[in-house]
């Protein structure tokens, strides 16, 4: 699915990512963690395309195929999804006319007409009541007076409308009381097949308690510094990060 | 000879030639008088810092329209908010075509200009309104003087008029280059409510100049809605001159969306003479190349416990300039007045420009005044996010773009009209939206 080979990456001249290796496969679930200032957010918008990072060297391959020269668009039209650690507000664009230009720009893109408007409005029925949405809130501002919680909620209604191969979710758990993390947990796994991959930034474990990791990697200073099992995520938890900087400053 | 000397001699001509009262006449030779003295404006009069006017006057104008070009329905029909039933007071070339019109006198008077000034069932409106309102500056003067043609609207009290009025004034090309002075009357009564679309549509590639000048005059309790929709050709330029005066717990919105031409000048006046008065002035300018938008506004509370909104946003691409000049003017009397006033800009090019200036000159102690200007350029945290999700970028500038207008779209009461703006900004965008916000 996705194959990071090398990658170096700097925003107005600062190196942030010093050679970063991962490969992600079809049905996993990765789960990246790592201090602030790490390159966590960073990695996930070069990943899906923000243009004031600068790929300096290494290349990003999604299904064998190099991404590094496509703009975001592209690469959300190839099935890559970005869940932001801050969604935007955008007053005056309703969540439900948002979600539908996205759909169709899509499928414009992939040389399919519109979906036709019945469609659309079940599609979004079905994936609204997944996640407990209420449909007052379809019709409001995109993220604008939103909660940190509505806000999140409807970062993964988009990603269930938009069905990406690859979901990056960055910080989804920040701003969610246990309920939320609850819902927005099951909507992603209920999101999970054979076929689609799930990498999931976080800076506490208690996500993972939910979305259940195949594989952890540890960011430090930009690079993946240690990886393991599910249980890694326990053990940062419970030590911290300053175990792993020592060893590998030793 | 310039086009000032010219005007100032075809007075005479014009004089002998129109039908009028002797009143009416010394109204228009103490008006050329005046436009004599004063001249068009030019950048060293404070109001016209920022616009000059000296590329448009250049033109040997016809002053005098002639004939009446025909136009057939069908050619000129997307110019009209055609989807739904409204009156309409159509101009060709500055002459009334009764064929694409459709006035009325059946309770109310949706007529003409020419009609009311020379007919004497309408002489005591004109006597208590016509010029009652205008300012005498140059450019009004200068219309008063030639003033003869125009949609003249009289709505007696405690009537809703459901049909929206549409007034359009087309330019065919008839002469090689002409000059247009509609003035329109606009009088509703008390506790009556009417909707106003107008239009100035050039149809040729011949400069056209159009000074126009209407007085609206809304009566106690009456609600007026005015929507003008400035999307002409590059050749044509318009200096739109109104007037507003509001009787008490009067109604009055003004909606301007620029679009087009190649300058365009709007003279936007508000007068609250009663009390619990209510103006609304609100504005989307979307222009490029080298087009020029000057909104120049003035809301004057004179009694107190008013209210007045004004939003207007500007987008500016290409080399095009705007100018946004808010005065505010509080009375010592205008206790509890409320006013708001806002500018917000886009500039999408290094080479547009915007230049903004609120005036806010407040007598009263007790008011609540607050004005707000900004120039900024497109979101860029919000481009990234909507192409993140797979919009591109020329759609998703179109979308922030629409987000920014959408407060004054917000207010927009007739939804085809609504439809036709969202549409219009879609076209200027150069996108296809899918769908109407």
């Amino acid at each position: 699915m996705l194959k990071i080979k090398d990658l170096h990456a700097s925003v107005e001249g600062k190196a942030i990512l010093k050679g970063i290796n991962l490969e992600v496969k079809p049905g996993e679930v990765h789960a990246i963690m790592g201090p602030n200032g790490s390159g966590k957010s960073t990695l996930a918008s070069v990943i899906a395309g923000k243009e004031e990072y600068e790929v300096e060297k290494g290349e990003i391959l999604l299904e064998d195929k190099n991404i590094d020269e496509l703009a975001a668009e592209e690469r959300a039209h190839k099935g890559v999804f970005l869940s932001f650690q801050y969604p935007v507000e955008i007053p005056g664009v309703s969540v439900t006319n948002f979600i539908k230009t996205a759909i169709n720009e899509t499928r414009k893109a992939k040389g399919l007409e519109d979906m036709p408007a019945n469609e659309m409005l079940k599609l979004i029925r079905e994936k609204s009541e997944m996640l407990e949405i209420d449909r007052k809130f379809l019709s409001r501002s995109l993220n604008e007076g939103f909660s940190g919680g509505e806000k999140k909620r409807n970062e993964i209604f988009q990603m269930a409308m938009l069905e990406p191969k690859l979901a990056i979710l960055d910080e989804t758990d920040s701003g969610l009381d246990i309920d939320a993390l609850r819902i927005v947990a099951n909507g992603v796994n209920k999101l999970k097949s054979k076929n689609n991959a799930v990498i999931v930034i976080t800076h506490y474990q208690r996500l993972l308690d939910y979305i259940v990791p195949d594989y952890v990697h540890v960011l430090h200073n930009g690079r993946i510094v240690k990886s393991g099992p599910k249980e890694l995520a326990h053990e940062l938890e419970e030590k911290g990060y300053d175990w792993i900087k020592e060893e590998v400053n030793a | 000879m310039d086009l000032k000397d010219k005007l100032v001699s075809s007075f005479m001509a014009f004089e002998n030639f129109v039908d009028v009262d002797a009143a009416i006449h010394d109204v228009r030779s103490e008006a050329i008088k005046t436009f004599e003295i004063q001249g068009f404006p030019t950048k060293k009069d404070e109001a016209w810092k920022y616009t000059s006017l000296n590329s448009i006057l250049r033109h040997d104008y016809s002053v005098f329209p002639k004939e009446e070009n025909a136009l057939e329905y069908h050619d000129v029909k997307k110019y009209f908010i055609h989807d739904i039933d409204t009156y309409k007071i159509v101009f060709i070339d500055g002459k009334y075509s009764s064929h694409l019109s459709q006035t009325t006198h059946d309770g109310i008077d949706v007529c003409l200009m020419s009609a009311a000034l020379s007919k004497p069932k309408y002489r005591l409106i004109i006597e208590n309104y016509f010029n009652k309102a205008a300012a005498k500056d140059s450019l009004t003067s200068l219309n008063t003087a030639f003033s003869q043609e125009g949609a003249y609207i009289h709505i007696p009290k405690n009537k809703v008029v459901e049909k929206p009025i549409q007034v359009l004034h087309f330019s065919t090309g008839n002469e090689s280059a002409l000059m247009l002075q509609p003035r329109n009357l606009i009088v509703v009564d008390e506790n009556s409510h009417v909707q106003i679309i107008e239009r100035h549509q050039s149809l040729t590639d011949n400069p056209i100049l159009t000074n126009s000048v209407t007085e609206v005059f809304a009566n106690k309790r009456a609600i007026i809605d005015y929507y003008k929709i400035q999307n002409d050709k590059d050749s044509a330029s318009l200096i739109d001159n109104t007037f507003v005066k509001q009787k008490r717990e009067s109604h009055a919105s003004v909606h301007t969306f620029s679009f087009g031409g190649q300058l365009t000048r709007n003279n936007l006046n508000f007068y609250q003479q009663g009390e619990r008065v209510d103006s609304t002035l609100k504005g989307v300018t979307i222009i490029g190349d080298k087009q020029h938008v000057d909104h120049n506004t003035l809301v004057h509370h004179i009694e107190p416990n008013c209210e007045s909104h004004q939003d207007y946003k500007g987008i500016f691409g290409d080399r095009s300039t705007g100018v946004f000049n808010g005065k505010v003017m509080v009375n010592k009397e205008a206790q509890k007045t409320n006013a708001f006033q806002a500018n917000n800009n886009i500039l999408l090019s290094d080479k547009a420009s915007i230049n903004t200036k609120p005036q806010l000159e407040i007598f009263a102690d007790d008011v609540k005044c607050s004005h707000g200007c900004t120039i900024g350029q497109l979101d860029e945290s919000a481009m990234f996010y909507m192409k993140s999700r797979g919009i591109p970028e020329k759609e998703a500038k179109a979308l922030l773009m629409f987000a920014f207008s959408n407060n004054v779209l917000d207010s927009v009461k007739i939804p085809e009209i609504k439809q036709r703006i969202t549409k219009l900004i879609a076209k200027k965008l150069g996108v296809n939206l899918g769908f109407d916000l």
